[in-house]
């Protein structure tokens, strides 16, 4: 920090090291939980002292894809030779995958709620961000009246508490059938993420230079070409992140979801904790659920972390 | 206007002839979101405000009775409804609290010469970005009395956390802190790199010490962005619902957004819920109206 470096700001800074590495290692200690917890077998889950090293295994994703019920007796060595390798899994683990009349697997909850969380999640973030380039480009480049007040109202439309929204909105739904549908979905999250959009891009349309669009209308460009062939792809990046900003909010959401859908919409983060439901919960199960639906985020937060700060603070504090 | 800065720049261009103008291609864009925000976010809270003054239940077939205050009146006369805003209270200062104490604390660290410090950065990062429900049933485990590896790395034996009512709320915060005080480490690293260097240079000059230079230098120089992290988590801890209401189902953490949830969709109290809103939503608006005004604040510096 100081520009004569002494020997106590030496250690200082030694100590600094092994501080954040201790404070790194315990904000991770939950998500490596997680992770591991996802690979191990069943009966090493919940032990005490609890399993650091175990030999993994991928039988709590089988689990997570397919419908099971306990094995009331063991499979005979037939059955258990003719079974593929991810059913013998199960076996292993004192359950038996149910199977059709015709012999067909089938498939737990999980990956169509995987899917709705996909449909919902990419569809709210392009109406999101499409209509959000466009208003953020009006808003940074044209005299609106009361601006200020506008702006301020479309970031309070994102303030409310969901459940606050939710209760005239369920009533709404249910009126005109949207209960339960994808569409009732993704109209609420583009409503909430329309709002963080028109904030973050505005940020960054604010940044690309006037002058590039004014040269191009002297050049003969419409406003609507300048707009397409210079602003856009000058803006790309700021809707790159934004999209992703967009996309995580959206694939995170709870309370809307819990409320709004049950069964077929519905997307993973209510359906993941019903799993918890009666009896022992089978954590292996829950943890493999978990970490599939935090892996996408995971990946996305690397990639985006030079608009952390930016995003989360609605483009107002950037470096 | 926009439309005066084209003509002046050439008013016999192509540009100003062909296309639309300035002023349909303003409206085109901004429009359209505004309306709909009006119709998705401000429509249904008029319709809720009328059904606020009813005694409407959405399970039950019959109509709906204009009731005039009474929802709100009996709402703010109840001990109930008050103990929920005095948990919500708790739980907003000792999370907050807690965020800031060690959101700011990393970041002091991290304000140094640290080997990796990008890496580090984003991994410390990452609780915030995750889904809080999916992550808080998770934490479920993490607490289990028995066999959860919080007891077993603390030693405290089968200690009792979610179930029970006295530590229920804190162990929500906690996890609640896991999650945020990235956020305000965020912020705050943000400010503290914005602290020009030569101010702690003049400091060493004059020999100040490490504990002057702090509260004279960098907390002040710190405190707008900090302010704006502590009023941001101080909305958002008051909206709580997905943690509380995943991790637990004790009386002693019903927050004002889980009593709201159980009134509007398990009693079916439609008209009363409604008005609940409404409070809820006024409070809102409050903080919502600082959290702008900081924000502009810092933005025009």
């Amino acid at each position: 920090m100081a520009a004569v470096t002494t020997s106590t700001e030496r250690s200082l800074n030694k100590l600094a090291i092994v501080g954040v590495l201790i404070v790194t290692m315990i904000f991770l200690a939950p998500i490596y939980w997680i992770a591991s917890t996802a690979f191990k077998p069943r009966n090493l889950a919940t032990t005490i002292p609890p399993t650091v090293v175990f030999q993994p295994e991928i039988s709590p994703f089988v689990k997570l894809f397919t419908k099971r019920s306990q094995l009331r007796t063991a499979p005979t060595p037939e059955q258990y030779a003719a079974a593929p390798w991810w059913e013998r899994l199960v076996f292993d683990g004192g359950e038996k995958v149910v199977r059709s009349g015709r012999g067909e697997v089938q498939w737990s909850g999980y990956p169509s709620r995987f899917m709705n969380s996909l449909i919902v999640a990419i569809t709210s973030t392009i109406l999101a961000v499409g209509m959000g380039t466009f208003t953020a480009y009006g808003f940074s480049r044209f005299k609106i009246k009361g601006e200020q007040d506008l702006l301020f109202f479309i970031l309070s439309t994102r303030m409310l508490p969901p459940v606050v929204v939710a209760i005239p909105m369920f009533l709404m739904y249910r009126a005109v059938g949207l209960n339960d549908t994808h569409w009732g979905l993704i109209i609420l999250y583009t409503a909430f993420n329309l709002s963080f959009s028109v904030w973050l891009m505005k940020g960054f349309m604010d940044e690309i230079p006037k002058e590039y669009e004014e040269a191009a209308l002297v050049d003969g460009y419409t406003r609507m070409e300048a707009f397409f062939k210079i602003v856009l792809p000058e803006a790309a990046t700021g809707i790159a992140a934004t999209a992703v900003f967009c996309f995580i909010t959206a694939w995170n959401e709870y309370a809307f979801a819990l409320i709004m859908t049950n069964r077929r919409a519905q997307t993973a983060p209510p359906f993941i904790p019903s799993q918890v439901g009666s009896g022992l919960p089978d954590w292996t199960v829950i943890a493999a659920g978990t970490f599939l639906f935090l892996l996408p985020v995971a990946i996305f937060t690397f990639l985006l972390r030079n608009h952390l700060l930016r995003g989360m603070s609605f483009g107002a504090i950037r470096k | 206007m926009a439309t005066a800065v084209m003509t002046t720049l050439d008013p016999k261009s192509r540009s100003a002839a062909r296309g639309m103008s300035d002023l349909t291609i303003r409206n085109l864009f901004i429009i359209p979101t505004i309306v709909f925000l009006i119709v998705f976010n401000i429509f249904p809270l008029i319709y809720s405000l009328g059904y606020s003054f009813t005694d409407f239940r959405a399970s039950s077939p019959a109509a709906a009775n204009f009731v005039g205050l009474q929802n709100y009146r009996e709402l703010l006369n109840d001990p109930f409804i008050w103990s929920n805003f005095a948990i919500t209270a708790k739980y907003v200062i000792v999370s907050v609290v807690g965020q800031v104490i060690v959101g700011f604390g990393v970041a002091l660290l991290l304000n140094r010469d640290i080997p990796l410090k990008g890496l580090l950065t984003t991994l410390l990062l990452l609780p915030m970005m995750l889904s809080m429900a999916v992550v808080g049933l998770f934490w479920k485990l993490l607490y289990d009395p028995s066999f959860g590896i919080i007891n077993y790395t603390l030693g405290l034996g089968s200690f009792e956390w979610l179930s029970n009512p006295d530590m229920a709320l804190y162990a929500v915060a906690i996890t609640d802190i896991w999650m945020w005080s990235p956020f305000v480490m965020l912020l705050s690293l943000a400010g503290l790199s914005a602290v020009p260097k030569h101010l702690y240079e003049a400091a060493a000059i004059d020999r100040a010490g490490s504990f002057y230079t702090f509260f004279r230098i960098t907390l002040p120089l710190v405190a707008p962005i900090l302010m704006i992290a502590i009023i941001f988590r101080t909305m958002e801890a008051f909206k709580t619902f997905d943690l509380a209401y995943i991790l637990t189902s004790q009386p002693t953490t019903e927050v004002i957004s889980i009593r709201l949830y159980k009134m509007a969709f398990q009693e079916w109290q439609t008209g009363r819920s409604c008005a609940l809103a409404y409070i809820v939503l006024i409070m809102i608006l409050a903080i919502t109206n600082i959290y702008v005004k900081y924000l502009n604040k810092v933005k025009e510096r």
